[in-house]
C-alpha cells in the first residue's frame, strides 16, 4: 500500500477545557478524494485546521508523506504542498484576477520589479486550461461567485499541491457550476492529487468521492468506501441514529402524520381563498427584480424557488421593505401600504428571518434575551423605558418553547451553535405574533437536529394559522414544505406549482423552460463572469 | 481596473502617464478640481498667485505634507492609519536640532533611527499584538510629543541647527527654481509610486487591505506587511522632520500639530478608500496640492481672515468625500 | 458552549479581572501612591481641583462613548467646544442662560450635521467627523475673529467655580451626566437600540429599529455633551479661547473611552469605566506634576497606560 499523503493519528484538540476532538484517525491518499462528513459541531473544521496548519493538535499527530509535520502558520502549509479551497472564496476581491492567481509570487523581471504582462499571460494559460475565459484585468469582486471560486481553485493548484482540503467549496455555487468544479476534482484525482472534501450534500459525496469518513462530536465514527453505504445509512451515522427512524421519518421533517397527506405535504389547511394577508404587486428593483407579484393566505405555506441570483433574497427583502424600490406594491389585508420599511412591515404583522444570519441576523454581543426582544422593543416600551418583567416573560416562553440551548438567557449570542442562533432569531419575530412570516434558507448551514425541529415548527405554525413564505436553496425543502411554490428566474416569477404539480423535478423544468427554448438555464450570475 | 493595470499601462505608452497617475478616469474629480482651481486663482489673483515665487512657496508647503501623505497612503491601504505623524515631525525636527551639535550625518540619523524604531513599534503592536491602529497610534502620538518636549527641555530650549551646517545648507538649497525640500519630496514620492505599483510588498500591501483574512490565507506576508507601513510612514514623516529643521535651522516640539489630520484628508481627497485596499498615490499627490493650493487662495483673499482656509478645508473634505461615494455607488450600481 | 464558559469563569483568572477592573485597579494603586509620597494630595482642595480639571474631559469622553458604541467616532468634540465658547459672548448681552442655551443649541446641530452625514450619506464617521473637526475649528475662530473674549458675568462665573455643599458645579454635572448615560444605556430603549445598531447595523435595520434616527441622536447627544464642556470651561476661565479651549480634547475622551474598557468595535459600552478612564489620565498627569516630573513625562507614562489597557482588552476580544 502507498504511503498516505495526509495520516492522521488519533488527533486530540481541546478548546478552553472542551473536547473539539478526541482519537481521531483519518488517512487520505494520493488519488483519492475523501469526504469527510459530520453534523455541525462534529469536529469537521478542527481536523482540517489541524491538517492545514491553522491548529496544533494536543495529543497525536499529523503525518505527511510519511513525516511527522508541525506547521506553525498555513504558509508553511502551502508551501509544504497543502492547499485549502474554502467555503466563502478567499481571495481579495478589489485585485484583479491575474492579480489574486499570482498574488504572492508574482513574476518579476530583472530589477525585481513585476512583470504584469507575463503575469497576465500566464494567469490566462492557466485559466484556459479549466475552461475559464475572462478578462483577467477585471477586478475579482466583479464576477459571479462560481468563476471566484473556480480562480481560487486554480489559484490553488497552481502551487503544485499534492493535497487539495476543500471546505464546502460548492456551498455558493450554481448547479452548472458544480459540475464544473466537480469536473477539477475528477481530474485532481487522475493527477494523483489528494483530496479532503468536505460537505453538507450528501449527493457530492456519492457524485465524486472514492471513501468517506463521518464524524461526530469529536470522535470518528466511520470510515470505508462510499460504494459500501447508502445514504440513508450515512445520515443516520452521522445523526447517532437508527436507520429505521430516519426512514419513518424521511429526511426532512416537515410532515407530521396527523395534518399531512401520504407525500408530506401540509394539507391540514384546504386551498387558501379569500383576501390574503400579504400581497406584493410587480416588484421591481433593477436589475435584480422584475415585476415580481405573489401572494400569501393564512395558514399557508409558500416556497420560493429558483437558482442562486434569481433574486429570492431579494424578493424577500423587497417584500419586507428592507430594500428601495424602483416600481410595485404591497399590500397587507387587501390594504395597500404606503411607506413601506421593515418597521412598518413589522408594525403590519409581517416578520422576516434573513438569510445570512451573521451579517443581518444576530447582534452578536448582545444576550439572547436582548436579540430576542429586539423587534419587539417598541411594544415592551413606556415612557422610553423597557419593561423587564414583559421582557423575561417573553423570553422564557419562546427559549422554551423553542429549546433554545442556552446557559442563561444573558449569555452572549455569538457564543450559540448556529441552530440555536437560528432559533433565537425565528424567536425574535414569532414574539410579535407576526400573521406572515418570510423565511429566507432558514435551514442553511446549521445541524441535522435543529434542522428538523425547525422544519417540523414551520409546519407546526402554519396548521396554527401562520403564513409563511418559504425560501431554500434545498428543493427538496422547498418541495415537501410548502403547498404552492412559485418559480423565480432572472427576478421574475416564471412559473407557480401547486398541490400534486409540486415536486422537484417540475420545478426544474420550470426553470429550465423558463430560459426561453428548452435549453438548460443560463445560469444568472455566470454572463458576468463569462464563464 | 486597479493600480495593477495603470502600472502596466505605464510601461506601455504616453497616454498612460495620466492613468498611473489618477486613479480611474471616473474617480479623476481631484485633478479636474485641482485643475479647475489652479485657473480660477490664476484669473482672479493673476500674478500675485501665478508667479513663479507664490508656486515656489505652495510647492515647498506641499512637500512636507506629500512626504507624511505618501507614506500615509500606504498604511490607509493595507487597512490601518497613522495619528503618530504630527508628534513624529516634531520629534525629528527636535532631534535633528538636537543632533546637529555632532556634524549633519548625527543630525540626520538621529531622527530617522528615532523615527523608524517608533514606526516599528507601532507595526509591531499593529501587526503582530493585533491591536487596532487608531489607538497604537494614538499612544504613539502621545508618546513622540512627549519625547519631543523632553528632548526640548519642556519647551524651554530651542535647539539651532549652525548655519555653516552642511544640512543647513542642503535645507535652503535651490534646484532649477525649486527648493530642496520639494525635489526629496518628489523622489520618495515616484519611488513610492515604484513601490507600490510594481513590487510583490506593494501588491500585498493593497491586497491587505482589501482582506486581510484573505490575505493571510492566501499564504500573504500580512504581518510583516502591516508592520513595514507604520516603519515606512515614520521614515518618510522623519525624512519631512529633518527637512522642516534644516529649512528653519531649528526643532520646535510645537509642529505639527493637526499634521495627521491633514494627511489623511489628503489621502481621502486623493480618492483613497479609507478601509484600505483601494486607492493610487497619484490621488494623494492631488489631494496634497489641491488643499495646499486652497490654503494659498483664501491667504489671497485680503478680507478673509486665515481661519476660513479650516472652514473650506473641512468642508471641502466632506464635499469631495460625499461625491466620491455617489459616483461609487452609482458605478456599482 | 455553556460548559466552556463555564469552566472559563470558574478559574481564576487574571487577565479576566485586568479587563474588568484594570482601570479600577490603576486608580486604586496611583490613589495609595500619593497618598503616601505626595505632600498635599489629600487636601480637599487638592481634590476638588482634580475633579473640576477633569470635568470637561469627563463630560466629553461620556458623549464619546456613546459615539463609539454606535461603532462610531467623534472627532469633531474638541471644535464643537470652541463654537460653544465662541457663540457665549456673543448672545451674552440677551442674559446667561439664554446665551448657553444657544451655544449648546450650536453644538446639537454640529452633532445633527455629523449624525445626518454619518446615517444619510454613509459617510465613515471618521471622515464625517475629521472634516466637522477642522472646519468648526475654522468657523469658532471666524465668529470670534480669532480673540480672546473676557467675559465678567456673575451667574456663568458661579457656574464654573462655585460649589453645592462642597462639590463643585461643574462635578455635579458630571455626575448627572454619567447618571443620565448610564440608565440611558442599561435601562432605556434608547440604550438596546444603540448597543444594537452599534453592534450589527443591518440585523438592526431588519429588525425594524430605527437606525438612522439612532445614529443622528446618539451624534447629537455628544455634541451638546462637547458643548456643554465648552460653557463649562469658558465659565471657569472667565474668558471665551476659541483658539484653544477643546484642542485634541478628542484624543484625551478616545482614550478615557478606550481605558474604561469601551471596544472601539461598537455594540458594547461602559459608562463608569469611561468616567473612571478619564479619571485615571487625570490622576496620571496630577501625580506626574506633582512630583516635579515634566510634563513630557505624563504623556509618554499616558500612551502606555492606552497600550496596556488595550493590550488587556485584546484577551478578551479574542477569547
Amino acid at each position: 500500500m502507498t504511503t498516505p499523503a495526509i495520516d492522521v493519528r488519533s488527533v486530540s484538540k481541546h478548546f478552553a477545557g472542551v473536547r473539539a476532538l478526541t482519537g481521531v484517525c483519518l488517512d487520505l491518499r494520493p488519488g483519492e478524494v475523501h469526504a469527510l462528513v459530520g453534523e455541525n459541531g462534529a469536529g469537521k473544521s478542527t481536523l482540517i485546521k489541524l491538517v492545514t496548519g491553522v491548529y496544533r493538535p494536543d495529543g497525536g499527530e499529523v503525518r505527511y508523506l510519511g513525516e511527522p509535520v508541525a506547521f506553525a502558520h498555513p504558509r508553511d502549509a502551502q508551501a509544504a504542498g497543502i492547499s485549502t479551497i474554502y467555503q466563502e472564496v478567499n481571495l481579495v476581491p478589489m485585485r484583479s484576477v491575474a492579480g489574486n492567481l499570482y498574488l504572492g509570487r508574482e513574476p518579476t523581471n530583472r530589477l525585481g520589479l513585476i512583470d504584469f504582462r507575463r503575469m497576465r499571460r500566464d494567469a490566462r494559460t492557466i485559466l484556459a486550461g479549466y475552461g475559464i475565459t475572462v478578462d483577467v484585468r477585471r477586478r475579482l469582486g466583479e464576477l459571479g461567485l462560481g468563476v471566484q471560486q473556480m480562480i481560487a481553485v486554480a489559484r490553488a493548484l497552481s502551487t503544485d499541491a499534492r493535497v487539495v482540503v476543500m471546505d464546502e467549496p460548492t456551498s455558493s455555487l450554481e448547479p452548472r457550476e458544480v459540475d464544473l468544479l466537480l469536473d477539477v476534482v475528477a481530474l485532481l484525482r487522475r493527477r494523483q492529487v489528494a483530496v479532503l472534501y468536505v460537505t453538507h450534500k450528501l449527493d457530492e459525496v456519492f457524485r465524486i468521492c472514492d471513501r468517506v469518513t463521518v464524524l461526530r462530536d469529536g470522535r470518528l465514527v466511520h470510515t470505508g468506501p462510499v460504494a459500501g453505504t447508502t445514504r440513508l445509512r450515512l445520515v443516520a451515522t452521522m445523526l447517532g441514529r437508527d436507520t429505521d427512524q430516519i426512514r419513518r421519518h424521511g429526511t426532512t421533517t416537515f410532515s407530521d402524520p396527523a395534518v399531512s397527506d401520504q407525500r408530506g405535504r401540509t394539507t391540514g389547511i384546504p386551498e387558501a381563498t379569500g383576501t390574503p394577508v400579504l400581497r406584493a404587486d410587480g416588484l421591481t428593483r433593477r436589475p435584480v427584480l422584475d415585476g415580481v407579484s405573489l401572494d400569501v393566505h393564512a395558514g399557508e405555506v409558500v416556497g420560493l424557488a429558483g437558482l442562486l441570483g434569481s433574486g429570492r433574497t431579494e424578493t424577500a427583502k423587497a417584500v419586507f421593505g428592507a430594500d428601495r424600490l424602483d416600481a410595485g406594491a404591497i399590500s397587507v389585508d387587501g390594504a395597500r401600504a404606503r411607506r413601506w420599511n421593515p418597521a412598518a412591515a413589522i408594525r403590519g404583522g409581517i416578520g422576516m428571518v434573513p438569510e445570512d444570519r451573521k451579517a443581518e441576523g444576530i447582534i452578536g454581543d448582545l444576550s439572547v434575551r436582548d436579540n430576542i426582544v429586539l423587534a419587539a422593543l417598541p411594544r415592551l416600551t413606556t415612557a422610553g423605558f423597557v419593561s423587564r418583567r414583559r421582557q423575561d416573560e417573553i423570553v422564557d416562553t419562546f427559549v422554551r418553547r423553542l429549546r433554545v440551548k442556552v446557559s442563561s438567557p444573558g449569555q452572549r449570542v455569538r457564543e450559540l451553535s448556529g441552530g440555536n442562533q437560528q432559533k433565537v432569531l425565528l424567536a425574535r419575530m414569532l414574539c410579535l405574533s407576526p400573521r406572515v412570516l418570510i423565511l429566507d434558507e432558514p435551514t442553511r448551514g446549521i445541524d441535522v437536529g435543529a434542522k428538523a425541529e425547525i422544519q417540523s415548527l414551520i409546519s407546526e405554525l402554519a396548521a396554527l394559522g401562520l403564513g409563511v413564505l418559504l425560501i431554500s436553496s434545498e428543493l427538496e425543502e422547498v418541495v415537501e414544505g410548502a403547498g404552492r411554490v412559485l418559480v423565480l428566474r432572472d427576478g421574475a416569477v416564471v412559473g407557480m406549482l401547486r398541490g400534486d404539480d409540486v415536486s422537484e423535478d417540475h420545478i426544474m423544468r420550470v426553470i429550465a423552460q423558463a430560459s426561453g427554448d428548452g435549453r438548460p438555464p443560463r445560469a444568472p450570475a455566470a454572463p458576468r463572469g463569462g464563464l | 481596473m486597479t493600480a495593477v493595470e495603470n502600472a502596466t499601462a505605464a510601461s506601455a505608452g504616453p497616454r498612460a502617464v495620466t492613468r498611473l497617475l489618477w486613479w480611474r478616469p471616473d474617480r479623476a474629480g481631484t485633478p479636474v478640481v485641482l485643475a479647475l482651481v489652479l485657473v480660477a486663482g490664476s484669473l482672479t489673483f493673476g500674478g500675485s498667485f501665478a508667479s513663479g515665487r507664490n508656486l515656489g512657496n505652495i510647492a515647498l508647503d506641499s512637500s512636507y505634507l506629500l512626504l507624511i501623505a505618501t507614506g500615509m497612503t500606504f498604511v490607509i491601504l493595507s487597512g490601518g492609519i497613522d495619528l503618530s505623524v504630527g508628534s513624529l515631525l516634531a520629534l525629528s525636527g527636535v532631534l535633528t536640532a538636537y543632533g546637529s551639535r555632532w556634524g549633519t550625518l548625527a543630525a540626520v540619523l538621529l531622527p530617522l533611527a528615532v523615527c523608524g524604531v517608533i514606526g516599528l513599534v507601532n507595526g509591531l503592536l499593529i501587526g503582530r499584538a493585533g491591536i487596532a491602529p487608531f489607538i497604537v497610534t494614538l499612544a504613539a502620538l502621545l508618546f513622540a510629543r512627549g519625547l519631543a518636549f523632553a528632548v526640548a527641555d519642556e519647551g524651554n530650549t530651542v535647539h539651532i541647527i549652525p548655519a555653516d551646517l552642511a544640512l543647513t545648507q542642503l535645507g535652503q538649497a535651490r534646484w532649477l527654481g525649486l527648493s530642496a525640500p520639494v525635489w526629496f519630496a518628489l523622489a520618495a514620492f515616484a519611488a513610492g509610486v515604484v513601490v507600490l505599483n510594481r513590487t510583490r510588498f506593494g501588491q500585498a500591501t493593497f491586497a491587505v487591505g482589501d482582506s486581510q483574512e484573505a490575505a493571510e490565507l492566501m499564504g500573504l506576508p500580512v504581518a510583516r506587511v502591516r508592520v513595514l507601513v507604520y516603519v515606512l510612514s515614520a521614515l518618510l514623516t522623519g525624512i519631512a522632520g529633518v527637512l522642516v529643521a534644516a529649512q528653519t535651522q531649528s526643532g520646535l516640539p510645537t509642529i505639527g500639530e493637526g499634521r495627521e489630520l491633514e494627511a489623511i484628508a489628503a489621502v481621502v481627497i486623493g480618492g483613497t478608500l479609507l478601509t484600505g485596499g483601494a486607492g493610487t498615490l497619484g490621488g494623494t499627490l492631488a489631494g496634497v496640492l489641491l488643499l495646499k493650493v486652497i490654503q494659498n487662495l483664501i491667504n489671497q483673499v485680503g478680507t478673509l481672515t486665515a481661519y476660513y482656509q479650516q472652514v473650506v478645508s473641512g468642508t471641502f473634505l466632506v464635499v469631495v468625500v460625499l461625491i466620491q461615494s455617489r459616483l461609487t455607488r452609482r458605478r456599482t450600481r | 458552549m455553556a460548559d466552556t464558559l463555564a469552566a472559563r469563569r470558574a478559574r481564576p483568572d487574571i487577565l479576566g479581572f485586568l479587563q474588568a477592573g484594570g482601570v479600577y485597579l490603576a486608580i486604586a494603586v496611583l490613589l495609595a501612591f500619593n497618598l503616601a509620597f505626595t505632600p498635599h494630595f489629600a487636601t480637599a482642595a487638592n481634590l476638588r481641583l482634580q475633579l473640576v480639571q477633569v470635568a470637561p474631559v469627563a463630560i466629553v469622553a461620556i458623549g464619546m462613548a456613546l459615539v463609539v458604541a454606535s461603532e462610531g467616532i467623534d472627532l469633531s468634540v474638541g471644535s464643537t467646544m470652541a463654537i460653544s465658547a465662541a457663540v457665549l459672548p456673543l448672545y451674552l448681552g440677551y442674559g446667561v442662560w439664554p446665551a448657553v442655551a444657544i451655544a449648546l443649541l450650536a453644538g446639537a446641530a454640529v452633532g445633527a450635521v455629523n449624525g445626518s452625514l454619518v446615517a444619510f450619506a454613509r459617510m465613515q464617521p471618521i471622515i464625517a467627523t475629521l472634516g466637522t473637526l477642522v472646519a468648526c475649528r475654522g468657523l469658532a475662530l471666524v465668529l470670534a475673529d480669532g480673540r480672546l473674549t473676557e467675559m465678567f458675568d456673575p451667574v456663568l462665573g458661579a457656574l464654573g467655580n462655585d460649589a453645592v455643599l462642597g462639590v463643585p458645579i461643574s462635578v455635579l454635572l458630571v455626575l448627572v451626566v454619567t447618571g443620565a448615560a448610564a440608565v440611558a444605556v442599561h435601562r432605556a430603549a434608547f440604550g438596546r437600540r444603540l448597543l444594537a445598531v452599534g453592534g450589527n447595523h443591518a440585523a438592526a435595520a431588519l429588525a425594524g429599529l430605527p437606525v438612522k434616527r439612532t445614529l443622528v441622536t446618539v451624534y447629537v447627544v455628544s455634541g451638546v455633551l462637547a458643548a456643554t464642556a465648552g460653557v463649562l470651561s469658558t465659565a471657569r476661565q472667565g474668558a471665551s479661547d476659541p483658539s484653544f479651549v477643546g484642542l485634541l480634547i478628542e484624543l484625551s475622551a478616545i482614550t478615557a473611552v478606550v481605558v474604561g474598557g469601551t471596544p472601539l468595535s461598537g455594540g458594547r459600552v461602559r459608562i463608569v469605566g469611561t468616567l473612571m478612564g478619564a479619571l485615571l489620565m487625570q490622576l496620571i498627569t496630577a501625580t506626574v506634576i506633582q512630583h516635579d516630573l515634566p510634563d513630557s513625562a505624563a504623556r509618554m507614562l499616558q500612551a502606555g497606560i492606552i497600550i496596556a489597557a488595550v493590550y488587556v482588552q485584546r484577551g478578551r476580544s479574542r477569547a
